[in-house]
C-alpha cells in the first residue's frame, strides 16, 4: 500500500481574478462533503473558503484522491474542469504544508501580513474538526500552522504597521491619544475613504463619533450605521472644539476649514491635542493649521506614504519569514514520513469509511 | 568574601547593570525591534539592588545619609531616579522609558566613578546629627531625581512630538508612548519632584530661621531658584500658557538647572562635618 498523500487544491487571488473566484466560492461546504463521501481514499479534508481563496487540504490513501477532490468540487460548482487546472493551486507533501503555513501567517494574503486569515484557517480547522474530517495528520499540520504564524508575527515585522490609509489614521490617533477610549471623532464629509476611515475609529473602540455633511441623507445613513450622533454642517468650526479628531472627506471646492478656525478651537483647548486628518482632494483644511501648536495634519499623500512605507517594511521582512517557515515544515515533514512508516492500520479505516465527508449537517 | 567588597566596587557593578541595560535596549532599537522591557527592567533593578548596597556601606561610614560630596550626590541623585522608576515607570508602559532610565543610570553613574575628584574628600557626619536636615536633605535630593525622570519623560515627549510633526511615525519611532500620555506623565512628575522639593525646602528653612549662618548664601540661592522655577513650570503648565514642546524644553533645562545647582549644594556643608582625604577611591 502506497504511503499517505498529505496535498492542497484550490483556487486563490495569485491567479484567480474577481469574477472567476465568485464562480468558485462555495455556497455549501456541507453539500460538498456529502458529495466527497463516497470517495474512499479521502482520509482527511479541512476547507479554508474565504474571498481570496477556496483551499481544500486533505490526506489521501494515495494521489487519487486530489483528482476525486477537484472532480466533485469542479461538478458542484459547475466550474469547467481544465478552466480550473489553469487557475489551480496543487502541492503536495512538504510543499502542501508550508503553504498552509503561509497562509496562516498572512504571507499569501493579498494584503500582505493580514491577520484576518489567522482567524479563518482557525475557523476553518474547527470546522473540520466538528465534523470529524481530521485526523492525526492535519491535526499535526494545522497546529504547526497556528504555531509557526504566531512564531513569524512576533518575531519578525510581517504584521508590523498598517498599510491601509484608513487604519494609518487610526494608528496616528493612536499615538497621539494612547486609548481611544477617551478620543472624541468628527468625520466631516460623507465619501467612500471618510466612511473606512469611520468605521475603522468606530471599531477601535473611540468615545464618540460625530457626522457631519452638506447631504444630511447620506450622513445619517452612515451615522446610524456606525451608532455616530449627526451635528449640523453649518457649525462645524463652533464644534471643533468638542472635538479630538477631524477625518475630512468632503468634496468642496475650498477648504472648509481654515487655519483661523482650527486656531480659535484650539484656545478653547489647548492642552488637549488635535488630529486633522484631511482626505479630500482638493483639500478640506488649511495646510497652515499645521504650524499651530498641538496639531496635527496629516493629508492623504502624508497617509499614503506611512502605509506604502509600512507595506515595503512588510515586503521587506518576506524572506526571513519564508526561511523560518521553509525550516518548520521541513521538521513537521520529517515527523510526518516517520510517523507515515509506522504500521498502517493506525491511520487507515479499517471499515473503508470516509471520514472526511464528515457530518453533512456541518456548516 | 561579600565583606570586602567595598562600597565603591559595588557602585561599579551598578554602573555595569545599568549598561547593560542601555546595550540591550540600544541592540533592540538599531535592529528597529522592540526592546524587551522586562530585561531591561531586570538589569535596572539589579543595578538598583547593588547601588543602593553600595550606598548603604557608604552611609555607614559616613553616618547617614550619603551626601558629603559631588559623587555621593550624583550617585545618590541616580538612585532616587531610578527608585521612582521602579516604583511608577512599570504603569508608564514604555519600553523606551525604561530604556532611557537605563540611560540615565549609566551615565550619572559611570561619570561620577570616573572622576576621582568628586569623591577624593569624605565627609562625615554632615548633617551634625540633626534628622531633620538629613531628611531635608535626603528629599530634595530624590526630588533632583524625580526631576531626572521628568528630563528622560520630557525627551521622549520631543521626539514623540518631532515624529508627528515631521510624519515620521515608523520605525523605532512606534515604540514611543502617544503624546498625550507622555504629557500627562510630565505634569505628574513635574508635581511629584515639586512636592518634594517643597518639603525638603520647609524642613530646612525650619533649621536654617534658627541658624542662618549655616546654609551658605549659594546653595540657599541655588535651591531657591531651582523651586521657583519649578513652580512657575507647574503654574503655567495648570493656566495652559506653558504647554507641549515649550513645556517639555522647559522640564529639561529644569533638571539641567538642578544639575547645576549641585555645585552649590557640594560647597555649602554642616559645620559639624568631618572632612578627610580618600586614599583609595
Amino acid at each position: 500500500m502506497s504511503e499517505p498523500c498529505l496535498f492542497v487544491l484550490g483556487a486563490t487571488h495569485h491567479r484567480a481574478p474577481l469574477e472567476v473566484r465568485e464562480r468558485l466560492a462555495l455556497e455549501s461546504e456541507s453539500a460538498l462533503r456529502t458529495d466527497l463521501a463516497p470517495v474512499s481514499g479521502l482520509l482527511e479534508l479541512a476547507i479554508l473558503n474565504t474571498c481570496n481563496r477556496v483551499e481544500f487540504y486533505g490526506v489521501g490513501a494515495d494521489a487519487s484522491a486530489v483528482e476525486a477532490v477537484q472532480a466533485a468540487y469542479c461538478a458542484r460548482q459547475k466550474f469547467d474542469t481544465a478552466e480550473f487546472e489553469r487557475i489551480r493551486i496543487r502541492l503536495t507533501g512538504r510543499d502542501a504544508a508550508l503553504h498552509l503555513f503561509e497562509v496562516a501567517s498572512g504571507l499569501d494574503s493579498q494584503l500582505l501580513g493580514e491577520n484576518e486569515i489567522f482567524g479563518q484557517v482557525k475557523d476553518a480547522y474547527a470546522v473540520a474538526q466538528t465534523c470529524g474530517s481530521t485526523g492525526a495528520v492535519l491535526n499535526r499540520v494545522f497546529q504547526k500552522a497556528f504555531q509557526a504564524a504566531k512564531h513569524v508575527r512576533t518575531h519578525t515585522g510581517i504584521a508590523a504597521g498598517t498599510v491601509s490609509v484608513a487604519n494609518v489614521a487610526v494608528d496616528l490617533a493612536a499615538n497621539i491619544f494612547g486609548n481611544l477610549s477617551q478620543a472624541r471623532v468628527l468625520v466631516l464629509g460623507t465619501g467612500e475613504i471618510g466612511g473606512a476611515t469611520a468605521r475603522a475609529f468606530a471599531s477601535r473602540g473611540a468615545a464618540h463619533l460625530s457626522v457631519t455633511s452638506r447631504r444630511g441623507e447620506k450622513a445619517s445613513e452612515i451615522a446610524s450605521a456606525l451608532g455616530a450622533a449627526m451635528v449640523p454642517f453649518e457649525e462645524r468650526n463652533g464644534l471643533l472644539a468638542d472635538y479630538d479628531v477631524v477625518v475630512s472627506s468632503t468634496s468642496a471646492p475650498a477648504p472648509i476649514l481654515t487655519a483661523a478656525s482650527v486656531a480659535a478651537s484650539m484656545k478653547r483647548r489647548p492642552a488637549r491635542p488635535l488630529l486633522l486628518i484631511d482626505q479630500a482632494m482638493p483639500r478640506d483644511i488649511e495646510s497652515a493649521a499645521a504650524d499651530l501648536q498641538n496639531v496635527f495634519l496629516y493629508n492623504l499623500d502624508d497617509l499614503a506614504k506611512i502605509a506604502e512605507t509600512n507595506r515595503s517594511a512588510r515586503l521587506a521582512e518576506v524572506a526571513r519569514c519564508r526561511v523560518m517557515l521553509a525550516e518548520r515544515a521541513d521538521g513537521l515533514w520529517v515527523q510526518l514520513r516517520r510517523s507515515f512508516d509506522a504500521p498502517a492500520e493506525a491511520r487507515t479505516q479499517a471499515d473503508g469509511s470516509n471520514p472526511a465527508a464528515g457530518h453533512a449537517t456541518a456548516p | 568574601m561579600l565583606a570586602d567588597v567595598t562600597d565603591r566596587q559595588w557602585l561599579w557593578c551598578a554602573a555595569g547593570f545599568y549598561t547593560a541595560g542601555l546595550v540591550l535596549g540600544t541592540v533592540s532599537l538599531l535592529r528597529r525591534k522592540r526592546a524587551s522591557g522586562l530585561l531591561i527592567s531586570c538589569a535596572i533593578l539589579i543595578g538598583y539592588l547593588l547601588q543602593w548596597v553600595g550606598l548603604g556601606i557608604r552611609g555607614h561610614a559616613t553616618g547617614g545619609c550619603p551626601l558629603g560630596n559631588r559623587f555621593e550626590i550624583v550617585q545618590f541623585t541616580a538612585w532616587s531616579a531610578i527608585t521612582l522608576y521602579l516604583v511608577v515607570g512599570v504603569t508608564f508602559r514604555s519600553s523606551l522609558l525604561g530604556y532611557f532610565t537605563s540611560c540615565l543610570g549609566a551615565a550619572l553613574t559611570l561619570v561620577s566613578l570616573s572622576i576621582p575628584e568628586w569623591d577624593a574628600v569624605l565627609r562625615t557626619h554632615i548633617f551634625g546629627g540633626n534628622p531633620w536636615i538629613e531628611l531635608h536633605a535626603a528629599l530634595a535630593i530624590f526630588s533632583y531625581g524625580v526631576f531626572g525622570l521628568l528630563a528622560l519623560t520630557s525627551a521622549l515627549f520631543l521626539l514623540r512630538h518631532f515624529s508627528l510633526k515631521s510624519k515620521h511615525v515608523g520605525g523605532w519611532y512606534s515604540f514611543l508612548p502617544s503624546i498625550l500620555d507622555l504629557d500627562h506623565i510630565e505634569v505628574r512628575l513635574l508635581g511629584t519632584g515639586l512636592a518634594l522639593l517643597t518639603l525638603a525646602l520647609l524642613f530646612g528653612s525650619v533649621y536654617w530661621s534658627r541658624d542662618t549662618a549655616t546654609v551658605g548664601h549659594a546653595k540657599l540661592a541655588a535651591t531657591i531658584a531651582v523651586w521657583v522655577a519649578a513652580v512657575l513650570a507647574f503654574s503655567l503648565r495648570a493656566m495652559g500658557r506653558l504647554l507641549a514642546r515649550r513645556f517639555a524644553w522647559t522640564c529639561l533645562a529644569l533638571f539641567a538647572a538642578a544639575l547645576l545647582s549641585l555645585q552649590a549644594v557640594d560647597q555649602s556643608r554642616h559645620p559639624g562635618a568631618v572632612a578627610s582625604e580618600r586614599t583609595a577611591p
